[in-house]
This record gives structure tokens, sequence and C-alpha cells, in this order.
């Protein structure tokens, strides 16, 4: 349902990405993993439309969608969940989830609101309070939660373990695969290599812009390449 | 009563409150300019220069309507209101965001670029003259003991107030005005939801000079119009700004009617010209004592 193609983007002067192709077929999580400066957040805000691609394309169910406008790209169902969650501090819980469907699901915001806080009953409890006020583990649900409210079919988790205690990223995981058990195709771009191959179908290993290592999940788990660089082993 | 060499009259409590009243009345306009002023401030990031020629020029619409078509000051208020929107809209959208490419420091610059343009467009075709509005009834009004309040100076309380009370509830209970409240703090975020930040960027400066536009249907009753009119406005505009917190509507009401009489007591106490320092006393002791403003937030804490 999802392929990239040869995709080249950079900031200025710089070249980050050199030609990367991916596919995600629907109903599948795929991971994305790489450490700090491999290109992943490129390659998301690419993909959202928030940085122009100089090179490849994008397709999303056959249509390519490279240098898209972003709330186009929202419109049409493919929604990020950004690093460093990017919620609305200065509003409530109810407003930032309200804002999920800005563009999209508006038609069932009462429902798809009703749904997410029965997801995360936490944010329940704390609708009228300011989002900025919320710890770093509810922030990330409520990130989660605001995206699904644009009832995605194209879910992009940025980092989600990132700042969370072991316990919270179990949670978090967990929840990934449920979203995913409901039929949602999951794009999951992570430093967390372990636990993200436990729970992808597939994954690709980004290094410096370009795609090194790509397969099944538990293929590569076992492969000793991986092992060597990311796990020490 | 001696005071610095300056003799201070002592006054009974009845014109001492009648000039406060005359203030509230004054500080209801300055609280509509602030408004809009505060309002793309807190969005935009920018200190809006040509805010005052655009009053000017809202004035001399008004003006131009009742003079040509005869048409009411107040009633104005329905074409010019929306004519100031769009106007802004285009500007923002069109003019300021197109040569700017986001930059701050290129905006300020675009925004008083406009500025110049505007008032020296409006002293080559309207020239210096005064101008101004006779309406039947601007001098009838209330009797409220203590002093004599025109209709004028009540339609301007009242207006200001609804307008904010209206703005209040456009930005807490209409998805546009939450999107304006988080694109001010969260754009990346914003953009992420499907929130087209270059349209509310443009929605945010219409509203602004839309406030600014029924600001100039209130006013123009009372003040008469001429090219320079704008800068007084917006000068005290920016007073009430820092007094209230950048970026807050509370304190753009508050602090409007708070600089509105301290303006009258000053002009009752120490004469009509030098009357104004109190109101640059009051902003040199927010920004001693009080930056942010009453009601302002810390800085530093947006991400965008």
């Amino acid at each position: 349902m999802f392929e990239i193609e040869n995709l080249h983007a950079g900031y200025g002067q710089m070249q980050v990405l050199h030609g990367v192709d991916l596919h995600i077929g629907a109903g599948e999580i795929v991971a994305l993993l790489g450490s700090n400066g491999a290109g992943k957040s490129t390659l998301n805000n690419a993909v959202s439309g928030i940085l122009r691609p100089r090179e490849g394309r994008i397709l999303f169910e056959g249509k390519d969608i490279s240098g898209l406008r972003s709330e186009v790209i929202v419109e049409m169902g493919i929604i990020q969940v950004p690093e460093g969650r990017r919620i609305f501090p200065n509003l409530s819980v109810r407003d930032n989830l309200e804002l999920g469907s800005y563009r999209r699901g508006r038609a069932r915001r009462e429902e798809n609101l009703e749904r997410a806080t029965e997801t995360f009953p936490r944010l329940r409890e704390r609708l009228d309070q300011l989002a900025g006020t919320l710890s770093g583990g509810e922030q990330q649900m409520l990130a989660i939660a605001r995206a699904m409210m644009g009832e995605p079919r194209l879910l992009i988790l940025d980092e989600p373990s990132l700042g969370l205690s072991p316990l919270l990223v179990e949670e978090m995981f967990a929840l990934i695969q449920r979203l995913n058990a409901q039929g949602l195709s999951i794009f999951l771009v992570e430093q967390n290599v372990m636990q993200s191959l436990e729970i992808a179908h597939r994954a690709y290993v980004l290094e410096n812009g370009c795609i090194v290592l790509s397969g099944v999940a538990a293929d590569l788990l076992d492969d000793p390449e991986l092992k060597k660089s990311y796990l020490g082993l | 009563m001696e005071l610095f060499g300056l003799s201070i009259p002592l006054y009974g409590w009845q014109t001492v409150l009648g000039s406060a009243i005359s203030g509230v009345f004054l500080g209801s306009i300055y609280a509509l300019v602030a408004l809009g002023l505060t309002l793309i401030y807190g969005v935009l990031h920018i200190i809006n220069f040509a805010h005052g020629a655009l009053l000017m020029l809202a004035m001399y619409g008004v003006y131009f309507l009742w003079r040509y078509f005869g048409i009411d000051p107040y009633l104005a208020m329905l074409v010019i209101v929306p004519a100031g929107f769009f106007f802004g809209y285009g500007l923002q959208r069109y003019v300021i965001g197109w040569a700017s490419h986001g930059k701050d420091e290129i905006i300020l610059l675009v925004t008083l670029g406009i500025a110049i343009v505007i008032e020296n467009g409006a002293l080559f075709f309207f020239t210096a003259t005064e101008r101004s509005v006779r309406v039947p009834y601007d001098l009838d009004g209330i009797d409220l003991g203590v002093t004599y309040a025109v209709y004028p100076e009540l339609a301007a309380l009242a207006g200001s107030l609804l307008i904010t009370g209206g703005l209040w509830l456009f930005m807490t209970r209409t998805d546009t005005g939450k999107a304006i409240r988080a694109v001010a703090r969260e754009r990346q975020g914003a953009r992420l939801v499907g929130i087209n930040v270059d349209h509310i960027f443009a929605v945010t400066f219409g509203i602004g000079v839309a406030c600014v536009a029924a600001a100039a249907s209130l006013l123009v009753p009372t003040y008469p119009v001429h090219p320079q009119i704008g800068s007084l406005f917006v000068l005290i505009a920016f007073t009430v700004v820092v007094l209230g917190g950048m970026g807050s509507f509370v304190g753009a009401l508050i602090g409007g009617l708070l600089i509105g009489v301290t303006e009258q007591l000053g002009r009752l106490y120490l004469g009509e010209s030098l009357g104004l320092i109190t109101v640059s006393l009051i902003f040199i002791l927010v920004l001693l004592f009080r930056p942010n403003g009453l009601f302002g937030q810390k800085t530093g804490q947006g991400s965008s």
C-alpha cells in the first residue's frame, strides 16, 4: 500500500538520504531502525510533506505523494506521531484530541474521542487538563491518541519509546501491537532495535542515509551483522 | 499641592471618578487596538508595525463611507470589519509571508515598510487635512451623575467588550480558534494534524486587522481622521500589550482599561500635554518589575 522508491532528501547543502527504497504492506508493522543521524527523521519529514524530497517517489496506494503539502498527506490518511510528541501544551487534552480530527475524521469526532479515551484511560481522567502539564509518558499517549483521531490508514511512529521508562516502553510496544491487530498499518521508526524487531513483521536498517539491511524481523533478530553493530554481541 | 515643582490641583471625588470613567471609555478603544496587536504577536511572533497605519486606513474607510454613501459609522462596521479581515488575510499571505521567507527580522522590516507606504499614500491621496464625521447623536448621552457619557463613548465600551468576548469564544470554541492557539505554540505539531499553517497565520493577521477596523468604526464619531492618527493609538496599544502581557487577551482588555484611566487621571492632574507621561511611566515600571506583564506567560517556553 505504501512504497518509497529511490528517495533522496536533505537540508540546504547537506544531503541526508541517498536513494532509499522500502515498502509497507497493508496490515504490516514495518520497523525502520538506525542510530542518531542515520536519516530516520528526514525520511519521516519527507513522507509527511514537511520536507520536499529532491529525487524519487513516495507512493501511497499507487499515487505519487512526494512533494505534496502536509495537510493533503494527512487528508489521505498518512499520519505521523513525531519525535518529541509535538502536542499542543497550551491546549487542554480534549482540545488536542479534537484537533487530531481537524483535517480528517471530523464526522466521527465524538465516537473516536470515546474510543481514544477507552484505549488511554489516563487521558480520560485528564481531558480538561492542559496538555503541557502531563508527564512524558502521558504526552506520548496523547500524541498517539491525537493521531488516532484522524483515522489513520498508515500510522508513522517516530521514536515512540524515546524518554520513556522501561515499563512504559513495554506498554507502548504492546499498544502498537494492539493497534496493528485492529488492522492498522504501522511504520515504526526506532532506535530500540530488540523490542522493535519483536513486534515488527519486517524491518529495514538505515545507516548514513542508505538502507544497509532489510528482511523479515525474526530473521534479522538472528542476523550476526546486526547483532554485532547494534547489540554488541 | 506641590510635587517636584509641579503644582498638583486637588479635586473632589466626583471629578476624579468622572475622569476615571471617561478613561474607561477611552481605554476600551485602546484595548481593541491592542487586542489585534497581541493576537498577531502571540501567534506569528512578530510585532506588527503596520497596525497603526491600518487603523488610520480603516478610519478613512469609515469616513468615506459616511461622506459619500451616508453610511452611519457604526453601521459601517458591517462593511469595514470584513474588509479589514480580507485585507489583513491577503497582506499576510501574499505580501508579508511571501516577502519574508518566514524570517522574523525580515517580517519586522516588511511591516514597517507597509506602514510607511500606507501613511505616505494617505498623505498623498487624502492630504494632511483633518476630517470629521458629524453624527446627529454625538453629543447626546446619559448623565451618570459624576460625568456625562455621550453615546459614542458608551458604544466604544460596549463594542469593545462584545468583540473581546466574541473573540474569546471563537478562540476557545471553534476548530479554527483552537488551530490558531495550536499554531502559536507548536507549528510542527500543527502541520502534522493537517493544519495549513500559512492559512492560519493569514487568518490571525486578518482577525487582528478586523479588530483594528472595528476600533476605527468606534473611534470615528469622536476622533478626527488624519494620516498620523494611527501612530498615536498604536504607541499606547504597545504599552497596553506590554502591560497586559504579550499574547494575552484578558491582559489586553484589562491593560487597555488601566491605561485609559491612567491617561485621563494624568491629564486631570498634570494637564493635557503632560498627562500622557503617566502612560510612559507605567510602561517603564512594568518593564522594571513585571517584564512579562500582568497576564503574560514566561517567555522561552515555546518550542516553535
